[in-house]
C-alpha cells in the first residue's frame, strides 16, 4: 500500500469535474482509491476520515485543489502524481469560447440574459443568487445546503420583482423547451408542470411524452418549496406564470405532501386556478375531510401523466403498461427458481421520487419497508450503509453524496450496494432506477450490467435466483439510447417495466407473494 | 395582438432562456447543445475562500 497527494493552489474546479478526474484516476492500474476535492473545511473533513491529516492538506484553503491516492505501489501513485497536471485538462468544448470571470462580466457579454444557473458550494449559493436577483434574472438554483432562512429570503425577494428562484437542490426545468439541468428531450406541448421533486418531474414529462402529448414548461422549485417554513412561494409564482402562459392548457403539481398550513393555502389557490389542475402529492394519506377540492388529484406519477394527457389531448390514454394477469405470470416465473430462504426485497434508487413512490406503492400493497429516507408510516433505517427485511435506499441522499457526485452520475456507490444485496442469502429481488436525459451518465445502463450479471451469478452459486426488476426513465430524444438501455437490461436478464411505478409495483407483488 | 407579459418570469417562459451558468460547466454545455445562448462563468469562491471578506466585498459592492 502506498499513499501520496498533491496541492494545487489557486487552481478552483468545479465538483462535477473533479468527480470526473477522481473516476479516471480511480480506473487506472494499481490505484484503488481517489479522491480530488476543492479544500473546504467538509472536504478536509473527509480527507482525514480517509486517513490524510498532513499539515500541508490541513492548510489548504477553498481555491486549493487536493488530490489523494491510495495504491498498490509508490510507483503506480507516483506515475500520476508526477503527471497531474495531464488529468486536469479539460476537453475541448465550444463553451470555452463564452467564459467570463465574473457574473457582471458576463451580464456585459449576455445583457439580455434572463435565467442564472447555479450550481456553486452551498455556502456560496445565497449571495450569487441574491447577485442575480439583484440583476433582474431569473434563478436555478442546483446547489443544496443552503440554510431554510436563506431560501425564504431569497423566494421573498425575487417574488416581490416577479421573478422566481426555483431551488435550492433543484435538478430539473424545462423551459419553452430547453432542458435545464437534468432534463429528458420531450415533446413541446400544453401541459405545464411545477414539481417539488426532480426524478418527478423526469418521470412526469417522459410519460406525458409517451403518452403522446407534450410540456409547454416543467418548473423545479425545489424540494423545501412546500414546507411551511417557505410557504410555497415558488410554487404560487410558477402557477400564476403557467396560468398567464398561452401555451400551456393543463397544469400538474407534483409534490411530496406539503406542510399543513401551505396545504391549505395551495388548496385554496388551485381551487381557483383558470385552467384545468392535476395535483400529486406523493405519500399523502388523505386530505383533511374539511378541505373542499376542485382539481383533479393523482395517487402516482403514472396517474398523473395519464390523466394530464387526457385533459391535454381530449381522449382517454392508453396506458402503457402490463396487464394484472401478465404481472401474475411475471410474477410466477421470477419466483420459480428461488430458494425458500429467499425472501426479501431491495430497492436501490438514484431517483430519490422514485424510492419514495415505491414505499408509498409498498405501503398501499400492505408490504412493511425500512428506508434511509423514510415515507410517513415506513420504518426508518438504522444504518443506511445496511439493509435490513424489505428496504428501499435513496442513494442520493447527503450521506452517499459527501464528497462524491450524485448516483445518477457516478455509478460507484449503487455497484457496491448491489453487491453487497447479493452476498445476503435472503435477498430475492433487486429493484432499479435508470435515469436518462442531459448531464446524466452516457450510459447508465452500461455502469451497472456487470455487476447486476455478476450480483444474479452470485445468488445462482448459492442454488437461488436473483430477480432484478427496473424501469427507464427517459426518451428516444435523450442523448443516451432508450432502446439499447432498454435492450441490454433485458438480455442480463432483467424484467424491465415502463415506469418507475410498474416496476415498485411488480417487484411489491412478488415480495407479497414470497411471504406466503 | 399578444397579451403583455406582466413579470420577468412570464417573459422567461414566453421567450425562453438566455443563460448566465455559475458552476458546473457540464450545465452550460447542454444548454448550448440545444442552441440556447449562454455565458458560463469560471467561477471560484470570492476573496480566496475567505468568507468574512467575501462577505465584506458583497456588502460594499
Amino acid at each position: 500500500m502506498a499513499t501520496g497527494y498533491t496541492i494545487k493552489r489557486n487552481q478552483y474546479l468545479d465538483s462535477v469535474f473533479l468527480m470526473q478526474v477522481a473516476k479516471r484516476l480511480s480506473e487506472e492500474a494499481g490505484i484503488e482509491q481517489v479522491a480530488a476535492l476543492m479544500g473546504t473545511e467538509k472536504n478536509k473533513g473527509l480527507l482525514v476520515g480517509m486517513g490524510f491529516e498532513d499539515a500541508e492538506i490541513l492548510s489548504a484553503g477553498p481555491n486549493d485543489l487536493i488530490i489523494v491516492l491510495k495504491g498498490k505501489s509508490p510507483s503506480a501513485v507516483n506515475a500520476i502524481l508526477d503527471n497531474v497536471d495531464a488529468w486536469l485538462l479539460r476537453k475541448p468544448s465550444s463553451i470555452s469560447e463564452s467564459v467570463s470571470r465574473t457574473m457582471d462580466e458576463a451580464l456585459v457579454r449576455q445583457p439580455h440574459a434572463n435565467l442564472a444557473v447555479i450550481s456553486v458550494p452551498g455556502e456560496y449559493a445565497p449571495s450569487e443568487a441574491r447577485r442575480a436577483l439583484e440583476r433582474g434574472l431569473n434563478v436555478f438554483l442546483f446547489s443544496g445546503n443552503v440554510l431554510a432562512e436563506d431560501e425564504l429570503s431569497l423566494k421573498q425577494y425575487a417574488r416581490e420583482r416577479g421573478l422566481i428562484v426555483m431551488g435550492p437542490d433543484c435538478g430539473t426545468a424545462i423551459i419553452a423547451g430547453v432542458g435545464v439541468g437534468f432534463s429528458n428531450v420531450v415533446r413541446p406541448g400544453p401541459i405545464g408542470v411545477i414539481g417539488a421533486m426532480g426524478t418527478g418531474l423526469q418521470e412526469f414529462s417522459t410519460l406525458v411524452h409517451q403518452g403522446g402529448s407534450g410540456i409547454s414548461h416543467a418548473i423545479g422549485t425545489g424540494s423545501g418549496d412546500l414546507s411551511d417554513a417557505i410557504g410555497g412561494i415558488s410554487t404560487l409564482s410558477a402557477l400564476e406564470a403557467l396560468e398567464a402562459d398561452p401555451k400551456t392548457k393543463v397544469i400538474a403539481l407534483l409534490s411530496k405532501p406539503p406542510g399543513a398550513k401551505t396545504l391549505t393555502l395551495l388548496v385554496e389557490r388551485l381551487n381557483r386556478c383558470s385552467k384545468a389542475v392535476i395535483a400529486c402529492f406523493l405519500g399523502i394519506r388523505k386530505y383533511p375531510s374539511e378541505m373542499d377540492i376542485a382539481f383533479t388529484t393523482a395517487h402516482t406519477l403514472d396517474e398523473a401523466a395519464a390523466l394530464a394527457t387526457q385533459m391535454a389531448t381530449g381522449k382517454p390514454v392508453v396506458r402503457r403498461g402490463i396487464g394484472s394477469q401478465e404481472l401474475q405470470e411475471l410474477v410466477a416465473r421470477e419466483r420459480g427458481g428461488m430458494a425458500p430462504e429467499q425472501k426479501y426485497l431491495r430497492g436501490i434508487f438514484a431517483g430519490g421520487t422514485f424510492c419514495y413512490q415505491a414505499q408509498q406503492l409498498m405501503r398501499d400493497a400492505g408490504l412493511v419497508v425500512y428506508s434511509n429516507a423514510p415515507l410517513d408510516g415506513m420504518l426508518g433505517l438504522a444504518d443506511p450503509l445496511r439493509s435490513v427485511a424489505h428496504t428501499l435506499v435513496d442513494m442520493g441522499t447527503d450521506m452517499f453524496t459527501q464528497g462524491r457526485p450524485h448516483p445518477m452520475i457516478d455509478p460507484t456507490l449503487r455497484r457496491e450496494r448491489i453487491l453487497a444485496e447479493a452476498n445476503d442469502p435472503q435477498v430475492a429481488i433487486l429493484l432499479l432506477d435508470f435515469i436518462l436525459g442531459y448531464n446524466a451518465s452516457p450510459d447508465p445502463v452500461g455502469d451497472l450490467v456487470e455487476i447486476i450479471a455478476k450480483a444474479k451469478r452470485t445468488v445462482s452459486q448459492r442454488g437461488g435466483f436473483l430477480s432484478v426488476a427496473a424501469s427507464v426513465c427517459g426518451t428516444e430524444g435523450d442523448p443516451q439510447d432508450l432502446q439499447q438501455q432498454i435492450r441490454t437490461l433485458e438480455e442480463a436478464g432483467v424484467v424491465v417495466l415502463p415506469s418507475s411505478a410498474q416496476a415498485a409495483l411488480f417487484s411489491g407483488m412478488l415480495a407479497l407473494s414470497l411471504q406466503v | 395582438m399578444r397579451k403583455p407579459v406582466k413579470t420577468e418570469l412570464e417573459e422567461l417562459l414566453r421567450n425562453g432562456p438566455v443563460v448566465v451558468n455559475l458552476g458546473v460547466r457540464e450545465f452550460a454545455e447542454s444548454l448550448q447543445d440545444q442552441g440556447v445562448e449562454v455565458v458560463h462563468v469560471d467561477w471560484a469562491p470570492p476573496a480566496g475562500g475567505d468568507t468574512e471578506m467575501a462577505e465584506l466585498l458583497d456588502k460594499l459592492l
